[in-house]
């Protein structure tokens, strides 16, 4: 029993909940929406016993450390944190069909953790640049961020596949509301946007204490302010009239596309930030 | 000249009206993510060969011509953040007096501009007096302030919390333009350079990052000892150079530093940066026999010449090579040298630092090979000042503290209107907030329940 097969198992109970979801959506059977629930919490569970397990392990090999400093390490948190953020909202609004759209994100993104060849599991040493306290609190706050940005692009996605009130009995029609979901993007845009400043922000000061400038344009570095602008100009254009609703949606998706980018895409470029790999 | 005096406020309130609104500020922040895509795609500040290279020449001027190969730092990149800068001071400065009015008032009232229809109403079998000592008191501890007004047959109490919260979007604004000026403050009065110190060394002077030419230190920093140490997997685990600050010749302080733990003296930093080896000062040779197997050893630096036993030959090391090729082959680190005996041609020697059975090939009486030698290191430091360094850092804290207010608090008011008579009384709850309306409306619907049961 080590953490990597407790996440890989977690990979499928994700997949299962996801299963469960799309099919209540699909057959609206009560169990099946109870099912997935449960289903859902079972995979959280899996999930934070396999971070607290991979700490654990780090410290048996005389090398520990948060397990929050690697490609594999990250995945795993960004699923733990996409699944935590739907069950909240899933607890307090009870619209489950949204689980439909979130627990695909998080069970894409263990999947590709665990099962990905080009994604190494082994538990390495930090280098020399890694050891610092502000890691712990750069991607923790940077990975809360962007998994507040994964659910908003699935609520954003649900946004502009339902239709204006009218339709009965097709799948479009048990989706919530346009002005609900409306509503909860703009929750999970503020959210994340709190934890990308402060993850950008604990970034910054951090680079200053370990290379002497705060920001240097560096492509990481520039993605993620690229990210921040597109989420403000969201949040800005909500004052526009005549920006509501569709461009809002539409900017959610830009905004999870730079995320995306940020995220994987920085790595193929050169420079000093190509840790995630 | 009365047309010169009414054209001038025209240009200036239409520039104030153009740098206030709001499409400026989506205009410009979409402008600055799409320009910023493109310095991540082409690299930054790398050696004009290696653009010619990629891009060939006409394109490679083009994009100089606009600066592109520096473009966070072009005029043009650096307007946009300026004029981001001013839309966010006229906005802030245009919106103050009426969010001060609101933050400073008094008397919170709901008026029109409240829900119109009330949020919740139930009745209650008390007539108004019995309410309103009961009402007031629940209020009391769940909303900052409260009033109460006598109304038609009976009170109204206006209760808020909040108020202050209307201050979380100016602080957040200002905190941007406060990192702004950090950041022109540190570039202007700051300088970013660097330094390698040989172990044992020291330096008075650092080179600068932006232009070419050292700068002096007004100190001299000497490095006592490097060490780089690695886990069993051969990764690097820590890079630690001793340091020392000298002030005319004497030591003041001493400290060790290693990445993510800098030395700071008079306001400037110095980082553990990179490191780097020193060509060995002198190796450990040894003269080998063949046949019996006789052997000598010598220490010989480069230049230095070396008498084999038995006057046969002489061995001068030439020179020491980080990188040499041997017959197509890349040896990494070589020594080279000459042997010269009586009646023959002088032979070169190569010694490769990692084959140290390399001179066997030779096939010669006297085979010669590297016993050791001495890693001397250089250590490689970031030399940086930023006097911009604590506004960008206060610019930080409120930008955290702002959005926080921004996005989670809000300035709540309720209104609960009971009127009624001797035996009955009719209360309805009026909210208004300026965010979060459904949470708001859910929790007066709520109030109104828990009243219901007082």
């Amino acid at each position: 029993m080590n953490s990597s097969l407790v996440l890989s198992v977690t990979t499928f109970v994700y997949g299962f909940a996801t299963f469960l979801y799309l099919a209540a959506w699909v057959f609206q059977k009560d169990a099946l929406n109870r099912s997935a629930t449960w289903v859902a919490v079972l995979g959280i569970a899996g999930n934070a016993a396999g971070f607290a397990l991979r700490w654990a392990e780090s410290y048996q090999l005389g090398i520990g450390h948060a397990p929050l400093s690697n490609l594999y390490e990250s995945l795993v948190f960004f699923s733990l944190v996409i699944a935590v953020l739907y069950l909240i909202i899933e607890n307090s609004y009870g619209f489950q069909t949204i689980g439909a759209f979130a627990m695909p994100l998080a069970f894409l993104s263990m999947a590709y953790a665990s099962l990905s060849p080009d994604v190494s599991d082994r538990i390495q040493p930090l280098l020399p640049a890694l050891k610092s306290n502000w890691l712990i609190a750069h991607v923790v706050t940077c990975f809360i961020g962007y998994a507040a940005f994964a659910v908003a692009f699935g609520l954003s996605l649900m946004y502009l596949i339902k239709q204006e009130a009218g339709d009965r009995g097709t799948l479009r029609s048990r989706l919530p509301d346009k002005r609900l979901l409306d509503d909860l993007t703009h929750q999970m845009v503020m959210f994340g946007f709190l934890f990308l400043t402060t993850g950008i922000i604990t970034g910054a000061v951090w680079a200053n204490s370990a290379w002497g400038r705060y920001w240097g344009w560096d492509p990481k570095e520039t993605w993620s302010l690229i990210t921040w602008f597109v989420y403000a100009t969201l949040l800005h254009a909500r004052l526009m009239r005549g920006w509501q609703g569709k461009r809002i949606a539409v900017l959610s998706l830009a905004g999870f596309a730079a995320v995306i980018f940020t995220y994987f895409g920085v790595n193929l470029l050169p420079g000093l930030h190509s840790y995630g790999a | 000249m009365t047309q010169a005096k009414t054209d001038q406020p025209g240009i200036l309130s239409r520039l104030y009206a153009f740098l206030a609104s709001v499409k400026l500020t989506l205009a410009v922040l979409l402008l600055l993510a799409a320009t910023s895509v493109i310095g991540t795609l082409i690299p930054q500040n790398a050696e004009p060969a290696a653009y010619l290279r990629a891009y060939g020449d006409v394109p490679y001027r083009l994009l100089r011509v606009f600066d592109v190969f520096d473009m966070y730092h072009s005029w043009w990149f650096q307007a946009l953040i300026g004029l981001l800068a001013a839309n966010i001071v006229v906005c802030t400065v245009r919106r103050w007096p009426s969010t001060w009015r609101i933050v400073a008032s008094r008397n919170p009232a709901i008026g029109s501009n409240g829900s119109a229809s009330p949020l919740a109403e139930f009745s209650d079998a008390r007539p108004p007096q019995e309410l309103s000592p009961l009402y007031t008191g629940y209020i009391t501890s769940r909303f900052r302030s409260h009033r109460i007004e006598p109304g038609e047959n009976g009170f109204r109490i206006i209760a808020e919390r909040g108020r202050w919260t209307r201050l979380g979007v100016p602080v957040v604004h200002l905190s941007v333009v406060l990192i702004l000026i950090g950041a022109l403050i540190g570039s202007v009065l700051g300088f970013e350079g660097f330094v390698n110190i040989p172990e044992g060394g020291q330096a008075d002077r650092i080179q600068l990052r932006s232009r070419t030419g050292t700068m002096p230190l007004g100190f001299e920093i000497r490095c006592d000892d490097f060490n780089v140490s690695y886990y069993d997997s051969g990764a690097p685990k820590e890079y630690r150079s001793s340091l020392s600050v000298l002030e005319n010749g004497r030591p003041v302080i001493a400290k060790d530093i290693i990445v993510n733990d800098p030395l700071q003296y008079r306001g400037i930093n110095f980082f553990q940066s990179s490191y780097g080896s020193l060509p060995p000062s002198d190796f450990e040779l040894s003269f080998t026999r063949k046949g019996s197997g006789e052997a000598v050893r010598h220490r010989v630096s480069i230049g230095q010449s070396v008498e084999l036993p038995e006057n046969a030959g002489r061995f001068t090391a030439r020179e020491y090579r980080p990188e040499y090729r041997h017959k197509n082959t890349d040896v990494g680190e070589t020594v080279l040298g000459v042997l010269n005996r009586p009646g023959v041609e002088p032979t070169t020697v190569t010694l490769p630092l990692r084959f140290p059975s390399f001179d066997k090939m030779r096939k010669d009486e006297w085979g010669i090979a590297i016993e050791g030698y001495d890693r001397r290191y250089y250590t490689g430091l970031q030399v940086t000042r930023d006097p911009g360094v604590p506004l960008v850092y206060a610019g930080f804290i409120l930008m955290i503290i702002g959005c926080w207010v921004a996005f989670f608090m809000s300035h709540q008011k309720v209104a609960i209107d009971v009127a009624g008579g001797a035996k009955l009384s009719r209360v309805k709850l009026l909210g208004s907030v300026n965010r979060h309306r459904i949470g708001f409306e859910n929790r007066t619907r709520r109030l109104a329940e828990e009243l219901s049961h007082l």
